[in-house]
């Protein structure tokens, strides 16, 4: 089983869990950058922070032959807070990087005119340069947040299908599924999402559009569920072509466009992805 | 061969090079763009012409070097400060090929400081020229800790003194107290600075 993970927060892993990842199978990841569970009060956080995911960070993973890569943001928790708001100004630089697949995690928390400003703003940058996004639903009034988020991406202008709309659940996976945009759902040890519901989740909407993540951070989480979510679809009779296109194919489609991935050297030779923009190098 | 040529005869389109080149030399602030894009225009493959870079390093030190001086010095702070790290190491490779700077030796330092193997032999190379003795010296023993082949350091035994040679010894020392082995360059190193002494 090949995994890709499409959002893990390697910066409150151990290295311990880099070799478990590799050892389950997981070969490529994608860092969306988030709080940090301290709330950060200047820019210079920031910049070092996303200094640490186009740098320090894929260097600790190329240890275990994982492929890193990020999205960059200001996101919605910190957006609230007026000394953080300078962000915004930095993130240009960052977004030109070689690493960096998506705008993200952008959206809300708490629903604030701020986070409104903010997030709008965000979906213009990555129209600007390129970039799909990536975009968190808020954990408190989860349905009418998702509706706002949906319609928010709607004015923006950018491509649904360059959108995936994060932490999704059963009560809100419907809306995001007519919208266009991806959906994402982060496997939790307890609460949010297991992976035998997610496995029921599948099997009524299909595989389409479908992006299965850990969203490992600093909380209980654990790296390892997108495995156990391959295994849970294995015994409910899922084909092992399914899970490869749950598991690695989707996650390589959607940030494949941003013609930054760069997972190359990482593809098997029968692969059926076909798209070119994840080769490397080349015009 | 030079810088130039030795990266096109790996190209099979020099378009967006070229193109990028004559940019940064006209409007410098372009770089802040060009620069990283460039592995994902050219490519990050290992340039068989010369030994040690890729396509996106070779491209890179290209547009710095085109880089007109007064540009250079409001630039290349800023490229280096927000560099990924493939943008860092070029930095560091194209030192020696810019007009020195006082620029030069805090971009080093702090490489130095870093923990990513690629960065420390990149200020170790030719570039370190521009470090201060005491500096240079740790980084060499920090390239010993880290496993870094000592053939990635410039001009080592020219500038190798006394000083390395008892800071190795001291580390050769601990190593096989603890019953651990030294890298043989390193040992190899300590035994010529020893031979000269003596
Ligand atoms: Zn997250």
């Amino acid at each position: 089983m090949r995994i890709f993970d499409p959002h893990i927060h390697m910066t409150s892993r151990t290295t311990d869990d880099y070799e478990r990842m590799a050892a389950a199978g997981v070969r490529a990841l994608v860092e969306p950058a988030f709080w940090l569970g301290q709330p950060r009060t200047s820019v210079g956080s920031f910049t070092d922070y996303f200094d640490s995911l186009v740098g320090w960070e894929p260097f600790r993973a190329s240890q275990f032959g994982i492929r890193h890569h990020c999205t960059i943001a200001l996101n919605p928790k910190e957006a609230n807070d007026p000394r953080c708001r300078e962000v915004l100004q930095v993130l240009p630089r960052y977004l030109e990087k070689d690493g960096v697949v998506a705008v993200g995690e952008i959206g809300y928390d708490s629903m604030t005119p701020e986070e409104d400003e903010v997030f709008a703003a965000q979906l213009a940058l990555a129209v600007e340069h390129d970039l799909p996004a990536m975009v968190h639903t808020p954990h408190r009034d989860k349905a009418r947040g998702t509706d706002r988020t949906i319609a928010v991406v709607r004015e923006s202008g950018i491509d649904p299908g360059r959108v995936v709309v994060d932490h999704l659940n059963e009560v809100t996976v419907a809306r995001v599924a007519e919208s266009g945009c991806w959906m994402g759902f982060s496997i939790y040890p307890d609460t949010k999402m297991t992976p035998s519901r997610m496995v029921a989740i599948l099997q009524e909407h299909g595989l389409d559009r479908v992006l299965v993540n850990s969203a490992a951070d600093w909380g209980r989480s654990d790296p390892l569920l997108t495995l156990r979510t391959g295994e849970a679809m294995l015994a409910a009779g899922f084909t092992d072509d399914d899970v490869d296109r749950v598991l690695w194919r989707n996650p390589v489609e959607f940030y494949g466009q941003s013609k930054r991935l760069d997972v190359s050297d990482l593809l098997d030779v029968d692969a059926t992805f076909e798209g070119n923009s994840i080769l490397r190098g080349g015009s | 061969m030079n810088l130039y040529d030795s990266l096109t005869a790996e190209l099979t389109d020099t378009v967006w090079l070229d193109t990028a080149l004559e940019t940064v030399a006209r409007q410098p602030a372009a770089v802040g763009r060009l620069f990283p894009a460039a592995g994902r225009r050219c490519g990050r493959w290992a340039l068989a012409g010369l030994p040690g870079w890729t396509v996106d390093d070779a491209a890179r030190v290209l547009l710095l070097t085109r880089l007109p001086v007064e540009a250079l010095a409001t630039e290349l702070e800023p490229l280096y400060r927000y560099g990924d790290a493939a943008e860092k190491r070029a930095v560091l490779r194209a030192l020696p090929l810019l007009p020195a700077s006082e620029a030069f030796e805090p971009i080093l330092l702090d490489a130095l400081r870093t923990n990513d193997t690629r960065l420390v032999a990149a200020a170790l190379g030719p570039a370190a020229a521009s470090l201060p003795d005491a500096a240079w010296r740790q980084g060499v023993l920090k390239a010993v800790f880290m496993g870094l082949p000592l053939a990635a350091v410039a001009d080592l035994d020219e500038r190798a003194d006394a000083e390395l040679a008892t800071m190795l010894g001291g580390l050769v020392e601990e190593r096989h107290a603890a019953g651990r082995a030294v890298a043989e360059d390193a040992t190899a190193l300590l035994h010529r600075l020893q031979e000269r002494v003596s």
